[in-house]
């Protein structure tokens, strides 16, 4: 590619870059508080998606199994702020359903604690 | 716990917990967390403005004066309903705001401390400390560092004595598993000591 393929749009816009064009720019506040291991998993046989963006398509592909916000950013390639847009779009479209983790001011329950050491011991 | 969609028959069982695990740049972090990962170790960013505040927005991200901060993670899949994710903190100080989010919610951390240069993990000591996180100091060692006595560190670190403090090589599975062990086993002693 030679150097002027990759000048910038114009001085004001500075180079467009990809991830952000798939939410067409939208500046949707996180209106499901999703955060980083916010588990997010695919309803089955839930509506068409030939309309939809070849990123929710590969969104609800993935997450056929429960898998975190964290995940998805990651192995979409995406940057996390992306990811919550086109998750809550898929959540509101029912496509997805979600489960936030426990609020932080809630002590963990002793059985997850013990289940999560048990877990461990067996590693 | 709560559900989301609570109006659709599926529901998502699955619970989700997250441990951090903390030090300074290059003290072996994310070593750790391949070490239990049960996924090789991945990354996802978060995207910074200018002003240094994570951002839920996307405006102005096409600016240049934007930029990213990445963490990266590991999985260890407890059981078909229980996930546990290990989160490396962002090395560098200039990201500290980021670790309010990454320690919302967490279970606790597991801080590294490197003999070489022990100042390095005094802010995640401290960070803990004042958050009332859960703790536990491992000293990784390295080849050609100072061998401290564990007393050492404890009283150079100014910890408490609840704390637990133990050596620890982030490379090795069996070492990093005890670690992962310590800090849940103070987590259960910490809480029963909650009144409820």
């Amino acid at each position: 590619m030679s150097r002027s393929d990759r000048k910038w749009f114009d001085e004001e816009a500075g180079p467009l870059v990809r991830p952000y064009a798939v939410t067409r720019g939208r500046t949707r506040t996180n209106v499901y508080g999703l955060d980083l291991i916010t588990l997010v998993c695919t309803i089955p046989s839930s509506a068409d998606d030939s309309g939809l963006e070849p990123e929710c398509v590969r969104i609800l592909r993935l997450c056929r199994h429960p898998m975190s916000v964290a995940e998805v950013s990651a192995r979409m390639n995406l940057p996390l702020a992306v990811v919550k847009v086109l998750l809550g779009d898929l959540i509101e479209q029912k496509r997805l359903i979600f489960r936030s983790a426990a609020p932080s001011s809630e002590i963990p329950q002793k059985q997850v604690l013990q289940a999560v050491l048990d877990g461990i011991r067996k590693l | 716990m709560e559900f989301g969609n609570s109006d659709t028959k599926v529901s998502l069982t699955t619970t989700a917990v997250k441990v951090l695990v903390a030090g300074g740049f290059g003290v072996g972090k994310t070593t750790m967390v391949g070490a239990l990962s049960e996924i090789a170790p991945l990354r996802t960013e978060e995207i910074l403005t200018a002003r240094g505040a994570a951002v839920d927005d996307l405006t102005g991200v096409e600016n240049k004066s934007t930029t990213t901060v990445a963490m990266d993670f590991g999985r260890i899949t407890i059981s078909d309903d229980l996930i546990l994710y290990l989160f490396g903190t962002p090395g560098q100080d200039r990201f500290w705001f980021m670790w309010d989010e990454l320690a919302s919610g967490a279970l606790g951390a597991v801080v590294l401390a490197d003999t070489r240069r022990l100042d390095s993990c005094f802010h995640a000591v401290d960070f803990f400390e004042r958050r009332g996180t859960a703790f536990v100091v491992g000293v990784n060692r390295f080849d050609g560092a100072p061998d401290y006595d564990i007393s050492a560190v404890r009283a150079a670190l100014d910890l408490d004595d609840s704390v637990p403090i133990l050596p620890c090589d982030a490379r090795e599975r069996g070492s990093t598993k005890e670690m992962l062990e310590t800090l849940l086993e103070y987590i259960m002693t910490s809480t029963a000591r909650v009144p409820s």
